[in-house]
């Protein structure tokens, strides 16, 4: 078909004029300004951004189930919550925080940043891209959704069987949960296996594996455990919401089940999971701290494969969730050894990001802060997971508030410092608008000193034989100072995501010129702020790791860096023509919207479910039969920017009905 | 680099597959995909193989109750599916198109007959007392041999969508590999019976 | 995993795929190896025949996989992903059913329903 260009792309995006889709049915959404835009987008970087919009929201609700926790437990016999309302709190905390925060948010960072630092125009797979947000925002609000009927899960989130049986745990609370989990689920395998095939396959000219940067090195592999984590979780969660909704007997002690079935199927997901939580946080720092020590990064091929090393032996320790679990000594000798060496690979990368530190012209902006913030804190937690890798020590551990601060130490301290670091890094990028670094400072200093303040306590706690999970606690057992410590620090953290929300609103008159205000190393600041829809003007071509900074930088004949006068970036002064990208869609937003009803369906009444299938599986044919560049949208011919070729999407969706998307042939 | 003109597509980009492995981001996408299916096939099967050997509380052991000839014979028909399913793929890619429509249509009969045999085989088993709550063992049996059956109907589903394609004229040669791509689903439903037939049926203590 | 694709990546139209024919034999080999393992199915089970009868189940495996699934003929990134997913989930599940049937413990599988001991502790 003709390659003729009949509007520039650029000039597309007035209004909401509707084209006709040829296919009927509906029409097709054309609009780039306004809310349409925003729940049709198939472009990675607005897709990101919903990503991370949403987890900050769910953030916000995590964290005032976190104060309603402390607030209770601020001093003996707490009356704030009765007993099954302090066990929602800390069970839906949880569950936020792991899965609705930390994964959506460093979802959020691998959708915008992957497809620019690696120099690629859009994901393999746009449309599924926002397929994916759309079942993980789904699944995120459906699993809320039972809190409106007073239906809320109370088992942890790690929901131990039998507990979440009907017999001990009859509300619903525990199906919203199950189901929920499994729609975010879908979501994830789906973002997994189009972030692997874009870092595979949509790589620009020059970008080998061993150029890849740090960040979208992590995010990979985070990805590849997802793929291998997710389906373990969706078995055991399948298998209880049968149990649960159709009478199974899989976790059923009564009927001689295996109670441990339930953990080990759990934990096999749940030690990858954690490091899908952390790897890629890991990667954001990565990133920071090389810009803030103007040195390279130290070691990048170990930085490369000590992550890959902890992704594959992630999955050899679960176990060491189950020490008190009665799994046996053989079970439990194997699995301490395996977990004291995980440490190892976790040790390199400490000592790499202290080798990128060293000798380095350190700058201390809030993104530097935040990232050797992680560095240190992370250490803590991780050392305090080495102590109860050794299992006599774990089982006066176990079950206590030391492991409470293991966990913080390392999603918090590791994961969310990260997370944040991201933010003040990546904040002009994302918006063209900075955050202030003074109030950015000040939120650090807020969160520094609440977070040791709240879970620094915890390991004496602990240690002391607080139990973990438990709605209270008897004066004189000398653990009011401690916790009434960690409850002013858990405010004090409360404070300090004030501050941060106030910075984002300030940022807004804060607007940065400058599309590489930090004078960084990857791709992506070489392109304009925020970067177009189109990523790059041109073309990029790579020839080393940490291209941008090559191109800006040459040793001179004084074996100096010098700075080069002009760099070649990827903008153009006239923007280009003749770059087709993926049309907007409703049908991502169909295809989701049906999954809950399927849900609601399974717990009340069949017809609501029948009703959610119909949406899902019409969406499904929709999707696959809509072209993904849309013919009349002044786009006309097939895509030839390939990096946005979009899928014969049966490959992915396995439910998908398979079809063809070249109606215009 | 800056004369990389942006008229001028990097090269081999505009034909064909021009990803940076080559390989096609959808082929790529259902490796992956399957990869990820094995854990999920993986899981159910372990978690039966592991209740199976319990000892039943109440109503008979699935394994008193197999009809091992049946199940010969339905395995039999989903092993030959796969036949059936290869010799569709080649025919599109020889632009067979008559032919592609044929072993198409003969694949998804035979993965019908496979899910209508394990419809009778469950209600001839319910029959003889063994419901899905009987014990632990039906639960697990019915649960993993089930979603099977979901994944062989999906399938079937899949493929009758390229036969309607297919007779409208949407699935020319070039479009080849999204037959090969459900062809490589099916196979691994198929993989997966391989499995099944033997750790579950034949092997029984 | 991913690493070097490139260089392995055996693509494209120009390699040959098997002809019906062969396609056909190979079908013929999966059905004489399946009626052979229907004939195992039926005699007492001990060791041998089970070992038999796995090692017929992975031959079938293999064969579907790299004749059917074109993984002979493909790129070794495609076998890589399919036998990361197997090794995978061999691994982790062959351990767990090692953990349950007691080849690492204490057994309590085969402690019949009604002696079931009480829970030691209760957790909350
Ligand atoms: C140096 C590496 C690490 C070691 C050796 C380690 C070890 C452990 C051990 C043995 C436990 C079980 C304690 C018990 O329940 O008795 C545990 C719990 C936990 N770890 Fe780690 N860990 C490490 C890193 C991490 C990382 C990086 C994360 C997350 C980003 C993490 C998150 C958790 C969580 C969430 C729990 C508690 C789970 C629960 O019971 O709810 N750990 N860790
Ligand atoms: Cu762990």
């Amino acid at each position: 078909m003709a390659l003729t260009e009949e509007r520039p792309l650029l000039e597309l995006t007035a209004g909401d004029d509707e084209v006709r889709q040829p296919l009927g049915s509906f029409r097709r959404p054309t609009s780039t300004t306004g809310w349409r835009s925003w729940i049709t987008t198939v472009d990675h970087k607005r897709i990101g951004i919903l990503y991370g919009a949403t987890a900050l929201t769910f953030f916000a609700i995590g964290g005032l189930e976190a104060l309603l926790i402390r607030a209770q437990l601020a001093q003996p016999n707490g009356q704030v919550l009765s007993p099954e309302r302090y066990n929602q709190a800390f069970t839906m905390h949880g569950t936020t925080m792991v899965f609705l925060v930390i994964m959506p948010m460093l979802a959020a960072f691998a959708n915008y940043l992957i497809p620019l630092q690696i120099g690629a125009r859009d994901v393999a797979f746009p449309r599924l891209n926002a397929l994916s947000f759309w079942i993980f925002l789904f699944g995120g609000l459906f699993l809320y959704s039972g809190a409106v009927l007073d239906q809320i899960a109370d088992n942890g989130w790690f929901n131990y069987a039998p507990n979440s049986g009907v017999l001990y745990s009859p509300g619903h609370g525990i199906d919203f949960w199950t189901l929920g989990l499994q729609i975010a689920g879908i979501a994830s395998l789906l973002g997994a296996v189009n972030l692997i095939v874009t870092c595979i396959n949509m790589r620009a000219p020059g970008m080998t594996l061993m150029r890849m940067p740090i960040f979208t090195w992590m995010a990979l592999v985070a990805q590849f455990l997802l793929l291998f984590a997710i389906p373990v979780i969706t078995v055991a969660l399948f298998l209880l919401m049968f149990d649960r909704l159709f009478g199974g007997n899989f976790f059923v002690v009564q009927k001689g089940a295996d109670p441990l079935m339930w953990q080990h199927l759990f934990w096999i997901f749940g030690h990858p999971e954690v490091y899908i939580l952390v790897l890629p946080a890991f990667g954001i720092v990565s990133e920071v701290i090389p810009v803030f020590a103007r040195k390279p990064l130290f070691g990048y091929p170990f930085m490369v494969f000590s992550g890959i090393a902890i992704g594959f032996m992630g999955w050899g320790v679960w176990a060491h969730h189950m020490f008190a679990s009665g799994a046996g000594p053989v079970t439990v000798a194997a699995f301490s050894l395996s977990t004291m060496f995980i440490a190892v690979p976790t040790g390199v990368k400490i000592f790499n990001w202290i080798g990128t530190l060293w000798g380095g012209k350190l700058q201390f902006t809030t993104a530097m802060c935040f990232a050797i913030a992680l560095v240190s804190q992370f250490t803590i937690g991780g050392l305090s997971g080495v102590t109860h890798s050794i299992s006599p020590s774990d089982w006066q551990q176990t079950d206590t508030y030391y492991i409470v601060a293991h966990f913080h130490y390392v999603l918090f301290g590791g994961s969310v410092f990260g997370i944040f670091a991201g933010f003040y890094f990546w904040w002009p990028k994302v918006f063209g608008r900075c955050l202030d670094e003074k109030i950015g400072k000040i939120h650090f200093f807020t969160w520094l000193i609440g977070f040791n303040l709240t879970f620094g306590p915890m390991h004496v706690l602990g240690l002391q034989g607080q139990p973990r999970r438990t709605a209270t606690y008897a004066d004189g057992m000398g653990w009011n100072l401690m916790n009434l410590l960690s409850s002013i620090g858990a405010f004090t953290i409360g404070v300090g995501f004030l501050i941060f929300i106030f910075n984002v609103v300030k940022s807004r008159n804060n607007v940065v010129t400058d599309p590489d205000p930090w004078d960084a190393r990857t791709l992506e600041w070489a392109t304009s702020s925020p970067p177009p829809a189109h990523n790059f003007d041109i073309s990029p071509t790579v020839s080393s790791l940490d291209e941008w900074w090559h191109r800006k930088y040459e040793l001179g004949d004084d074996h100096k860096l010098h700075r080069r006068e002009h760099p070649e970036s990827f903008t153009a002064a006239t923007p280009p023509e003749n770059i087709h990208l993926p049309s907007p869609s409703y049908w991502p937003l169909i295809i989701a919207a049906g999954l809950p009803f399927i849900g609601w369906g399974l717990i009340y009444s069949y017809w609501l479910a029948g009703f959610g299938g119909l949406l899902t599986f019409v969406g499904i044919y929709g999707l696959v039969l809509e072209p993904s560049v849309d013919p009349d949208a002044g786009h006309h011919g097939h895509a030839d920017t390939h990096d946005t070729h979009e899928p014969e999407p049966a490959a992915v969706v396995a439910g998908a009905a398979e079809a063809e998307e070249d109606a215009d042939q | 680099m800056t004369d990389t003109i942006v008229h001028a597509p990097i090269p081999d980009q505009s034909e064909g597959h021009h990803t940076s492995t080559g390989l096609s981001n959808e082929k790529l996408a259902m490796w992956a995909f399957l990869g990820s299916e094995c854990l999920l096939f993986g899981g159910l099967i372990s978690v039966f193989l592991i209740y199976r050997n319990k000892p039943v509380g109440v109503g008979p052991k699935v394994s008193q109750i197999y009809d091992i000839p049946f199940t010969s014979v339905s395995s039999f028909v989903l092993l030959m599916s796969s036949l059936t399913m290869v010799l569709a793929l080649a025919g599109i890619q020889r632009g067979d198109h008559r032919r592609a429509r044929i072993w198409i249509l003969t694949t998804a009969a035979l993965g019908a007959t496979f899910v209508a045999g394990q419809v009778y085989e469950f209600t001839s088993f319910v029959r003889e007392g063994l419901g899905y709550t009987t014990n632990l063992q039906s639960s697990a049996f019915y649960t993993l041999t089930g979603f099977h059956g979901v994944h062989v109907t999906i399938g079937i589903i899949m493929l009758l969508s390229l036969y309607t394609l297919s007779l409208r004229g949407n699935l020319p040669t070039e479009k080849a590999e999204t037959v090969e791509i459900v062809g490589l689903y099916w196979h691994f439903v198929d993989v997966v019976w391989i499995l099944i037939f033997t750790v579950v049926y034949l092997i029984h203590p | 995993m991913a690493i070097a694709a490139h260089e392995e990546t055996v693509h494209g139209s120009g390699h040959a795929h098997p002809s019906d024919l062969q396609y056909v034999y190979v079908a013929l080999f999966l059905g004489v190896v399946t009626g052979a393992e229907i004939v195992l199915g039926y005699r007492h089970p001990n060791a041998l025949i089970i070992g038999s009868l796995l090692t017929l189940m992975v031959i079938k495996f293999a064969t579907v996989a790299l004749w059917f699934m074109h993984l002979r003929f493909d790129s070794l990134l495609f076998r890589r992903f399919f036998l990361t997913g197997i090794l995978l989930a061999a691994g982790v599940y062959i351990a767990i059913m090692m953990t349950a049937f007691q080849f690492f413990g204490n057994d309590t599988t085969s402690v019949p329903l009604n002696k079931i001991p009480p829970p030691a502790r209760i957790t909350r």
